[in-house]
């Protein structure tokens, strides 16, 4: 399963642009409100037509406006959802993802209790939309989406409408989730971090046009993507598994080479965390230092050295399978002798790891 | 008490309702959902025997629907007898006067079905007539509700326009607000107390009916 799209349109806004999502991948469509990328989702689900497009799924045209072929939006296989759920308020949970299965399906009562314990709501089957909180919305929307069976899977800002900590909380289900999909996934969002943390690619829009679009990592280490944003806080994500809640408040996390020290971070012994680092909280020494208030020291490889504009550089360090960010001066660089395979060590501050920015 | 003129205004009344309930879905849905050339002055046509005179929109119907004219006679030569001054004529009458009172319910109904939520049954694969039957008539139903009831109370009390189609034919055209009307020129108040007040309690009962109804619609969805 895979999805192309490309459209060239004037309104209701102007949209010129193209992608292609693969099987399995979640794709991160990102950008601010009114650049477009809520029409694009649209275009995709059948519900709009620009003047110029061209919608594929899996081998089908759904859409082709140059031959006039526009396959109504019911008969496209997607499961879409929607910013604000959408969910039928007239129906029950259960009722709610059984009107979106394929007829095909034999015995559907108890295929959406299973869909519905999947998304983590064994027990709510019987309520109304209006008797379940925003999150617990969020996954029967979710469940209804998947019912479907759906060769493309559209969410359309689906964490805006939840708190902090249910928004992270439903990251987390997601991405346990997203391992059995094989459907690829179009996640909109504003916001970059949600992007990083659940995207495999992304597509940074501004009006309409691409600014830069790629693997995450990538378009995460480019200046003007981020600047496209508005981000001026330079990031990735290093892979971690608590191990340890020490008595001090801190947590201690085992990452691929070694441990560090975060505060209190609410998640069980056991579980694996990506942990969101700022580039410019990262200091980077050729020996392992000693005698410094800093407790994370990692050792890593620089991968690969990208100059900007300005007086910075971003270093690129592996660390186990990830990719981690430094943000330092060319003149610190020069005078590190920094130079790609070289070993180092990269230091964090504990406390320069909000709890914000450790994910599922 | 004339009974049987009771029944037929509770005849022609259920009657209507029946007949005009598909044309309000349809025509409320689509002046709900869909905008096209001329919906303006199809909205202010379908409005319009709310501010017409009933002996105008009467004489009109009376044209139209009487010999000489396309319907009247296309009825005489199907059915062979007229239209005008029948029950069956009546009914029609009854249902283009009640338009007004089902379509702009019904349209608000509609209205107020959310856009994303239309979008939603698409997206989970209901064609649009599995849409309309799971989804927007239960949702839409307050509206529908009020539109039935509005006009099934409408047609128990209309007389102007029932007189000139009609006529008053005992058993065929005369109606509870004509024979209360042929009551009171034959000066039996007595019989006109009666049937008026026959008339208030119907009237009450059907309205009392659909606050009690609307009233359980809303708690189901809110």
């Amino acid at each position: 399963m895979s999805l192309s799209f490309s459209a060239k349109a004037i309104a209701p806004i102007p949209i010129d642009l193209a992608f292609e999502a693969k099987e399995g991948e979640v794709l991160a469509l990102v950008g601010h409100s009114g650049s477009g990328k809520t029409t694009i989702l649209r275009t995709i689900a059948g519900l709009w037509a620009p003047q110029n497009a061209e919608v594929q799924c899996s081998g089908a045209t759904w859409l082709r406006t140059a031959s006039g072929v526009d396959v109504p939006a019911h008969r496209r296989r997607v499961g879409v959802v929607f910013q604000n759920y959408a969910l039928f308020p007239h129906m029950t949970a259960k009722q709610n993802v059984m009107s979106a299965m394929p007829s095909t399906v034999r015995d559907k009562s108890s295929a959406a209790l299973d869909w519905l314990a999947r998304v983590n709501l064994p027990d709510m089957a019987e309520r109304k939309p209006a008797e379940l909180s925003g999150g617990q919305q969020q996954r029967v929307a979710l469940a209804r989406a998947l019912a479907r069976a759906p060769d493309v899977l559209l969410l359309d800002e689906p964490f805006s409408a939840v708190d902090r900590v249910t928004r992270e909380r439903l990251h987390a289900e997601l991405i346990a989730l997203r391992s059995d999909l094989s459907m690829p996934v179009i996640l909109v969002t504003h916001d970059m971090a949600e992007a990083q943390a659940l995207a495999d690619q992304m597509v940074v829009i501004d009006q309409g046009r691409v600014i830069r679009q790629g693997p995450t990592a990538e378009v995460m280490s480019d200046p003007a993507a981020l600047r496209a944003m508005g981000l001026r806080d330079l990031a990735s994500l290093l892979t971690a598994r608590v191990s340890a809640h020490d008595d001090d408040g801190l947590t201690q996390l085992e990452t691929a080479t070694g441990p560090i020290w975060l505060p209190r971070v609410k998640a069980e012994v056991g579980t694996t965390l990506r942990v969101r680092v700022l580039a410019h909280e990262v200091i980077l020494s050729r020996a392992r230092p000693e005698g410094l208030s800093a407790q994370n020291i990692l050792p890593a490889v620089v991968d690969r050295i990208v100059s900007g504009e300005g007086p910075g550089v971003i270093v690129h360090l592996a660390i186990g399978g990830d990719e981690v960010l430094a943000r330092i001066t060319r003149r610190a660089a020069r005078d590190l002798e920094l130079a790609v395979g070289q070993p180092c060590h990269m230091v964090l501050k504990s406390m320069s790891v909000a709890r914000d920015h450790v994910r599922g | 008490m004339d009974w049987t003129a009771l029944l037929l205004s509770l005849r022609l009344a259920g009657w209507t309702v029946v007949l005009l309930l598909p044309v309000t879905v349809i025509m409320g849905r689509v002046l709900a959902y869909q905008s096209f050339r001329g919906k303006g002055l199809f909205e202010t046509l379908v409005m319009l025997p709310l501010v017409l005179p009933p002996t105008v929109f009467g004489y009109y119907l009376l044209v139209v629907l009487g010999r000489g004219a396309p319907i009247g006679d296309f009825w005489q030569q199907t059915f062979g007898q007229p239209l005008v001054f029948s029950f069956e004529g009546l009914v029609l009458a009854s249902v283009i006067f009640n338009l007004p009172f089902a379509i702009q319910p019904a349209q608000r109904g509609f209205e107020a079905v959310p856009q994303d939520i239309r979008e939603a049954a698409a997206c989970c694969g209901m064609s649009p007539w599995r849409s309309l039957l799971q989804v927007e008539l239960p949702l839409a139903w307050p509206g529908l509700m009020t539109a039935m009831v509005l006009t099934f109370a409408h047609t128990l009390g209309e007389f102007g326009i029932v007189l000139m189609v009609g006529g008053s034919i005992p058993g065929e055209t005369r109606t509870i607000a004509i024979a209360i009307y042929d009551r009171v020129q034959a000066f039996d108040y007595d019989g006109a107390a009666v049937m008026s007040a026959v008339l208030v309690g119907i009237s009450l009962f059907t309205i009392g009916i659909t606050y009690l109804l609307s009233a359980r619609v809303g708690r189901r969805l809110s």
